[in-house]
């Protein structure tokens, strides 16, 4: 393939993980900066996300966009009151201890995975797309002084692919004005600032923290839901999201969105196009490199601020 | 509150404290002595390294099922030599690494007379020479050419299915003649895939053909359109294996990588192992081809060895499993599992097998097995076992996908898998 729709088919392979990746990794982030927990059990509720997709989909039955659309609302709640029920039933028992929060979500890691291989069962199962139209992309060669449009061989995306970005792209404005536009969102902003001093003004700190972990999780599996009829669902998918999320919200900054936002493209992008043309190993040779690199002279990460 | 309680006799405490103790005092005798009445009703224990979970599941789930209706077979005619068969499962995640932990696990701890059944061929790679060092003969139903190829050692035997290197070998006249010359392979980057990268090449080339590309994909990868512009333009075919959860998505994403202008397709059924040929988006693979090892879709002249088979086995005309069609069998490959067992059986017979003293015998007498017809043992079609390499030789098939299944076009003889032995095992010591 040429150099020109190369690059192009790189990039939009690229924005997918980016998009998909935003949304998980802006979870992550989300619940580090208000909580400051870190969860580990995240890319698990990416994979219950998935998986909650495809039993959906498989119950509701019919025409493959109903199913879908049900799994698109139904999955993330069930997944965000289950993270919540977990914040109020363990999170909280352990007093947001960093350390204990953090091998808390291993052992949550753990159970969410082995339950969902003990039920669900180790297959990777698919969930039909609502709609998949193949849409070949024009190039432009210039054919003895002229300009003419051809259609390179295998330069193509799906219109389902397109609408994971755009779906991606409009929930993080949600998130975005959620935060910034919404009282509940000033709570948030107000517990992540002092949690002492949102306490003392009678906000619910507790109940914000639970919100949040649910909100974060649900975010996973909103993405996974998105992403599950491209890949498919299936009990170890977490660890990629996971690895990737990490990754982001370190570059982006911990707690800082517009960072991890910034840093989820930066990342889906080259790790797009790095893997087209070199090879995938590359790709997250580089993303871990980056990271060590950002940690040693900017350990804030690049939009965050030095913590106090 | 004075009434007293009278306890009928025999009930009281110490009357249940001495029952309790000789309870415990039985279940405490050595195992040998529960069995001191006949030596030959203590039941020979296979163990069966299976993979549960991890990439490998879906294949294990099969395997399981085939291995249980293979020794409830055994069992029901009398088993071996007298002595009913006992299937020792084994989890090993698909991981090379707990892989020889549970063949030591097998060996010592669960008292195995054999282990059997690992696939993976990482895992095949990563268990057998632990099986070597405990002198646990270790019968593997894995495909890969690590056997044939003398990596191993004298207690691995492939008894029960081929391995890649004949496959390949009997699949590149067909390619080049009837597909076309000019081909590009995407095949996973593990043993597995390198056997496939490196015998399919040598073979394509002797018959006049040209590999243009290799492109290797890591088998845990999710996403893979990411690799097709590796393809050259003047491919005419594309040679295509992967194995992994991921396996319906690398399909899919071939076809929309192509869409309606795709070269021709030969695939190893690996690619479509336990996925339905009716999930959505794989419309565009009708017509292309497939290299099977046992034809999944009952063929009009199917035999009445692959009905038993599959009546046993509980596999539909589909290859899918008779209480959920959604349930997809990995039939190329798990007749294997049927097979060896009875190869185990034959060996065990053969070398008059009393106890773990016999392992020796039992792997001579498996070592000149040679030639199997094709019956109810061995129902996927003769094959002819080669003692000195260890490795099992037979029919190969190739389908074509016709209305959405797989139809089958071509049979190759044993004589086209054959290749001259890399090892002799025989002369390794025992």
């Amino acid at each position: 393939m040429e150099f020109g729709p190369y690059l192009l088919l790189a990039s939009l392979e690229g924005a997918v993980t980016a998009a998909v990746l935003a949304l998980t990794a802006v979870g992550l982030s989300l619940v580090f900066g208000v909580m400051r927990v870190v969860n580990v059990a995240h890319g698990e509720f990416f994979m219950l996300g998935a998986v909650l997709a495809w039993w959906i989909a498989t119950t509701v039955g019919g025409h493959p966009a109903l199913g879908f659309a049900v799994a698109l609302v139904v999955a993330p709640l069930i997944v965000g009151v289950l993270a919540a029920l977990a914040d109020m039933t363990v999170l909280k028992r352990v007093a947001y201890d960093p350390e204990r929060t953090i091998v808390a979500t291993i052992g949550l890691l753990y159970i969410i995975q082995q339950v969902t291989l003990m039920t669900y069962g180790p297959e990777a199962r698919p969930v039909e797309p609502p709609f998949n139209h193949r849409l070949a992309i024009p190039w432009i060669e210039r054919v003895e002084g002229s300009w003419q449009l051809y259609y390179p061989w295998g330069l193509s995306t799906t219109s389902y692919k397109l609408a994971v970005i755009g779906a991606a792209a409009v929930v993080l404005l949600g998130v975005w004005a959620l935060l910034a536009r919404t009282r509940i969102g000033l709570v948030m902003r107000a517990t992540q600032l002092d949690r002492d001093m949102a306490t003392a003004f009678g906000i619910p700190v507790e109940r914000v923290y639970a919100l949040v972990f649910g909100l974060g999780a649900a975010l996973a599996a909103l993405g996974a839901v998105l992403v599950v009829p491209i890949q498919q669902a299936h009990y170890l998918m977490g660890g990629d999201p996971l690895l990737l999320s990490f990754i982001v919200v370190i570059i982006g900054g911990l707690g800082s969105l517009p960072g991890t936002v910034a840093a989820a493209i930066l990342i889906g992008l080259s790790d797009g196009i790095i893997s087209v043309f070199f090879s995938p190993t590359l790709a997250k040779i580089i993303a871990t490199l980056l990271v060590a690199l950002v940690l040693v002279f900017r350990p804030q990460g690049l939009f965050g601020t030095r913590a106090a | 509150m004075t009434r007293k309680i009278t306890e009928p006799a025999g009930q009281t405490r110490r009357g249940a404290l001495r029952t309790l103790a000789a309870g415990a005092g039985a279940a405490a005798l050595p195992l040998w002595a529960r069995y001191a009445q006949a030596q030959t009703s203590e039941p020979i224990r296979v163990g069966f390294q299976v993979h549960r979970t991890g990439i490998g599941a879906a294949y294990g789930r099969w395997y399981d099922r085939t291995t249980q209706a293979a020794a409830k077979l055994i069992n029901e005619a009398g088993g071996i030599n007298g002595r009913p068969l006992e299937i020792v499962a084994e989890d090993d995640g698909t991981d090379a690494k707990r892989g020889a932990e549970v063949v030591e696990k097998l060996a010592t701890q669960l008292r195995c007379d054999v282990g059997f059944g690992t696939l993976f061929s990482h895992v095949v790679i990563g268990s057998a020479p632990r099986a070597g060092e405990l002198k646990l003969p270790y019968f593997v139903v894995s495909e890969g050419h690590h056997v044939a190829s003398g990596m191993l050692n004298r207690w691995t035997l492939q008894p029960g299915i081929t391995d890649v290197k004949s496959q390949v070998q009997a699949m590149a006249p067909y390619v080049s003649s009837t597909l076309g010359k000019k081909v590009t392979m995407i095949f996973p980057d593990f043993a597995f895939g390198h056997d496939h990268r490196d015998y399919f090449t040598a073979a394509l080339e002797a018959q006049g053909g040209q590999v243009l590309e290799h492109i290797a994909i890591p088998p845990t990868e999710t996403s893979f359109t990411r690799y097709f512009p590796r393809i050259p333009r003047d491919t005419e075919v594309i040679y295509h294996v992967m194995v992994g959860p991921a396996v319906l998505t690398f399909v899919k994403e071939l076809g929309e990588f192509f869409g309606p202008s795709r070269p021709e397709l030969f695939g190893f059924i690996d690619s479509l192992e336990a996925v339905s040929l009716a999930s959505p988006g794989l419309e565009f693979l009708d017509g292309s081809y497939f290299w099977e090892g046992n034809p999944r879709y009952a063929q009009s002249d199917q035999t009445s060895h692959d009905a038993f088979f599959r009546e046993q086995v509980g596999v539909d005309e589909n290859g899918a499993s008779v209480s959920d069609p959604d349930d997809v069998s990995t039939y190329a490959h798990m007749f294997g599992c049927w097979e060896t067992l009875y190869v185990i059986k034959k060996g065990m017979e053969i070398a008059g097998y009393q106890g773990p003293d016999d392992r020796a015998a039992l792997i001579e007498a498996v070592e000149g097995i040679g030639e199997m017809e094709l019956s109810d043992q061995h129902p996927q079609g003769a094959k002819r076992f080669n003692g000195k390499t260890h490795q099992a030789f037979g029919h190969q098939y190739i389908s074509q996908v016709q209305g959405g299944k797989l139809i089958k076009v071509h049979t190759t003889s044993i004589e086209d898998t054959l290749y001259p032995d890399e090892v002799d095992y025989t002369t390794q010591s025992l």
